[in-house]
């Protein structure tokens, strides 16, 4: 029984360390196709950096995930040798990068959420992503920060800023409530104080959400046609084309170093 | 200070001064010491093991930190030794020494303020680290590197790095 509850919990935690090392890695992946193609040179600077920052957080989800596995998988083997029907990230990271509004807005939702998730992740009775979660929560914290600061200048600047943040919103919004949705293993880890209520991390998110969208003279989307899937594997089209480029090198030459 | 009781380990003792003096590869002109990246070192199962804290999780150095500091500990004469990774506590720029943000006054980048405003679209008071101005303006929160934001001096028309508060 003890043997069981235990191996219940390990599992749990390797498929809550994949989750989040594939949030951060699809999100972090999509932030870098803007290197060299953002509307201007320093938010083309910024964006590879808030990029690096979530290749460098999924790098410890996944190591821990692969160790927690116990079966010799590394950080590199799960992010380029898994198919995306094995990817257990939320859709709305997955999706392609759209127009500048659409890169921050989702970006915007998505810090809004995690920030917070990391905050209360920090005091988990599991060692290990209580101190990946204490170390990620200072960076969110800045890409709040700057995704917030973008949401209101596009919001209340010209007429073709608020109209294509607008409809970059209208285009997220039915992603948002996937964040909040808890996995099955979640419940047990929840119960044991190892990973934070992602229901309860819904007000602050909204809270969060409804503050900048009226500074930014936004109005908050009505929620229909919520999407999920993505914890179960079941992904949008994009999510092949992009893995598809990622994965290409280090299929090719598996080993590869340079 | 280095972490260590001299005399006692002399190996020990070398490893943590060896390390703690490797130049950060990006700001060649202070020591993980300063920059408050080394950890200290102990004596595990007999073996040297040296520590490490990484800044930003994605920094692209804290490899070639790693890197740096085995060549270092190699060049004196202690092969055996090994490098490991701590996460905690994690680093903020609190950690970066007295002698470190001298260092990088000196260097022509400004050190970090030991707080930052969290407020949306609130400005960090940053002094030109060339002539001391404070009237200073920020060009973009993020630099050559991620730790780092680009500014520039107003009164003397320099353009300068500020090294981001992180903590």
């Amino acid at each position: 029984m003890t043997t069981t509850l235990a191996s219940t919990m390990q599992a749990a935690i390797f498929e809550l360390s994949l989750a989040l090392g594939d949030d951060a890695l699809v999100l972090g992946h999509r932030l870098t196709e803007w290197s060299s193609r953002a509307p201007m040179l320093e938010e083309d600077i910024a964006l590879s950096n808030l990029g690096l920052d979530l290749i460098g957080q999924a790098r410890l989800f996944y190591t821990y995930a692969g160790e927690v596995e116990g079966k010799g998988r590394r950080e590199d083997d799960l992010a380029y040798f898994r198919d995306a029907a094995a990817y257990r990230n939320l859709l709305i990271v997955e999706l392609e990068i759209g127009d500048f509004a659409h890169t921050i807005a989702r970006q915007f939702l998505y810090a809004a959420f995690v920030h917070p998730y990391f905050q209360a992740l920090a005091k988990s009775g599991d060692a290990r992503l209580a101190e990946i979660a204490a170390k990620a929560v200072k960076e969110m914290a800045y890409h709040l920060r700057h995704a917030s600061e973008w949401m209101i200048r596009l919001g209340d600047g010209t007429a073709e800023s608020k109209r294509r943040v607008t409809s970059a919103l209208d285009d997220l919004w039915g992603y948002t409530d996937e964040m909040f949705e808890v996995m099955p293993g979640e419940r047990a880890l929840i119960a044991a104080g190892n990973a934070p209520d992602r229901t309860a991390i819904k007000p602050k998110w909204a809270a969060t959400v409804d503050a900048v969208l009226r500074e930014a003279t936004l109005t908050r989307p009505a929620d229909r046609g919520m999407q999920s899937g993505g914890r179960q594997g079941r992904h949008t089209e994009a999510l092949d084309h992009m893995l598809a480029e990622m994965q290409v090198l280090a299929r090719q030459h598996p080993g590869a170093t340079w | 200070m280095v972490a260590v009781e001299l005399g006692q380990d002399d190996d020990l003792a070398r490893a943590a001064v060896v390390a703690a003096a490797v130049l950060d590869p990006e700001i060649p002109v202070i020591t993980l010491e300063d920059l408050g990246v080394f950890r200290g070192a102990v004596r595990r199962q007999g073996r040297v093991i040296v520590t490490l804290t990484p800044t930003y999780t994605g920094c692209p150095a804290t490899a070639a930190i790693q890197f740096a500091v085995e060549a270092a500990l190699l060049k004196a004469g202690l092969a055996d030794a090994r490098v490991e990774t701590v996460l905690s506590p994690p680093w903020t720029t609190d950690d970066i020494t007295e002698a470190g943000r001298a260092k990088l006054l000196a260097y022509g980048i400004a050190p970090p303020n030991q707080s930052t405003p969290h407020g949306l679209f609130a400005e960090d008071a940053v002094a030109c680290p060339r002539c001391g101005a404070t009237t200073t303006t920020k060009l973009s929160e993020f630099g050559s590197t991620a730790c780092k934001a680009l500014w520039r001096c107003d009164a003397c028309r320099e353009p300068f790095d500020y090294f981001k508060c992180h903590r």
